[in-house]
């Protein structure tokens, strides 16, 4: 057999195994980048002792508690505090003080993973005197990931890096000030989470549930196909007000959107966008 | 009866090349020997401190006869030289185009040579051919061997020649190339490829 006709018995599946997720819990990962999910799945086969893609969903249909498992390899928890200091560092001289201008500005943090974009953005509020009257919605679908970022506990050996970003994205305070340590980890001041909305909300089936004034979603849409792509900026461009930001991940644009008329480039090689 | 598909001669639609410690100075002879008509796109893997590759772009633009472009999220894989972002993977979807994503590191690196070898071979199969250059890790390996399982081409820097031998080494064991040469002859190699010549 070539490698070919293998290769497509293992795509076969693999949308099989997306629809069967879909009509038994669902989740919607029938619109995600193949090439990525090809990895993942590859990588939950081992993981998830099943010799193919077939014998994974038998897996996941009869013994539907190892669909938590499953979840954590289909999304992908990589995240960092600051990460991209250019792209924070925007937010705060260039977003931020058009936020200001709002009685209480809303973020919406979409695709928050384990929540450090969102104490990125809740520090930078801080700093700027704008987090009290603000309201941030972090929104995932994984369930384990918004426990994790309601927690804010991360691994004090991360700290490092999250202090260098934070000083080069513009940081005002010590970083120390944000955290407490305890046995190897570092857990961050509940009243940077204060002002944040939690939510289980999906950009493939769920819909617009508040007006915001900014939007970041980083790191998000490179899983996703080209019409995905379209459907979570379409919810973006419905949910923003007229002039709000929306700040995507460093190889994420709207180039290639049929959206860009409802956005303009705000500080594109940044990767800010401002609506219409 | 041969089937057709394996009767057919080979026609290398697409090269990878994967190259880390002495990639400079290995792709500073590779790539500019590549001719401005060539039709097959080059994707190129280095590993090198995040924000470098944007460098390399710069670096390798003045000296290739060939575009030289760091591809984005989704662009369709045309004729030209192609160097991954920094920090992310880069993928190849069945439809030809490229996907980037920010996984995990894999073999500590991202971008990973594994990555990209592994995804363009499930979608070239025979039409690709795979470089392994000078490096001193073992990325690319893993990869070669799957572009060799799906009928694919991979050509190797002679270990002898190349600047650190580990990562040469390491595709040939595990991968029996089909040519394992020094970088002048795999310029020459690959200009036949580009042009369209087994
Ligand atoms: C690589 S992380 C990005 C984390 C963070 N935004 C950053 O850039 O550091 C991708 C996140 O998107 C989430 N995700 C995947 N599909 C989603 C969807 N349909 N709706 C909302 N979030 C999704 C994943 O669960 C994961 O937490």
């Amino acid at each position: 057999m070539s490698g070919d006709a293998r290769s497509s018995a293992f795509e076969i599946e693999l949308r099989l195994l997306l629809e069967a997720i879909f009509l038994r819990f669902h989740y919607d990962f029938r619109s995600y980048s193949m090439a990525s999910l090809r990895r993942r799945v590859t990588a939950a086969l081992s993981a998830l002792g099943c010799e193919t893609v077939s014998a994974l969903q038998e897996k996941i249909l009869h013994q539907p508690e190892t669909f938590t498992a499953l979840l954590q390899y289909l999304t992908v928890q990589v995240s960092d505090m600051f990460r991209d200091p250019a792209f924070f560092l925007a937010f705060r001289q260039h977003v931020v003080p058009e936020l200001a201008t709002y009685p209480s500005p809303r973020v919406w943090i979409a695709g928050a993973s384990s929540g450090e974009e969102v104490y990125t953005v809740a520090i930078i509020l801080a700093e700027e005197g704008l987090l009290d009257r603000a309201l941030l919605y972090a929104t995932d679908i994984n369930p384990d990931a918004i426990a994790k970022a309601k927690a804010g506990v991360y691994a004090e050996e991360r700290i490092p890096t999250f202090a260098a970003n934070h000083r080069a994205a513009g940081g005002k305070q010590p970083f120390e000030r944000y955290y407490t340590s305890a046995y190897g980890h570092a857990a961050f001041d509940r009243k940077l989470r204060d002002r944040v909305v939690f939510a289980d909300h999906s950009l493939a089936t769920d819909s617009v549930f508040a007006e915001v004034q900014a939007v970041t979603c980083r790191n998000v849409l490179i899983y996703f196909d080209r019409t995905l792509q379209e459907r979570a900026v379409g919810l973006f461009r419905d949910a923003l007000s007229r002039r709000g930001f929306l700040g995507l991940g460093a190889m994420e644009s709207l180039q290639l959107t049929k959206q860009s008329s409802a956005f303009e480039p705000f500080l594109p090689e940044l990767k800010w966008y401002r609506r219409s | 009866m041969v089937p057709p598909l394996l009767s057919r001669p080979r026609e290398t639609e697409l090269v990878v090349v994967g190259a880390s410690a002495g990639a400079v100075d290995a792709l500073g002879e590779l790539l500019p020997a590549l001719p401005a008509d060539a039709r097959v796109p080059f994707v190129v893997v280095v590993h090198v401190p995040p924000s470098k590759p944007s460098l390399l772009v710069d670096l390798f633009s003045s000296k290739c006869a060939l575009a030289v472009r760091q591809p984005f999220d989704k662009q369709p894989i045309e004729p030209g030289v192609w160097i991954a972002a920094p920090d992310y993977h880069l993928l190849v979807e069945r439809d030809r185009t490229f996907a980037v994503s920010i996984d995990e590191p894999v073999n500590y690196s991202r971008p990973s040579i594994d990555v990209l070898f592994e995804s363009a071979a499930v979608v070239y199969g025979r039409a690709l051919a795979a470089v392994v250059l000078t490096g001193a890790s073992r990325d690319g390996a893993a990869g070669a061997r799957k572009v060799r399982a799906e009928g694919g081409l991979v050509l190797v820097q002679d270990p002898s020649e190349a600047e650190v031998d580990v990562m040469p080494r390491a595709a040939i064991e595990e991968s029996t190339p089909e040519l394992v040469a020094p970088l002048a002859q795999l310029a020459q190699a690959l200009r036949d490829i580009s042009r369209g010549r087994p």
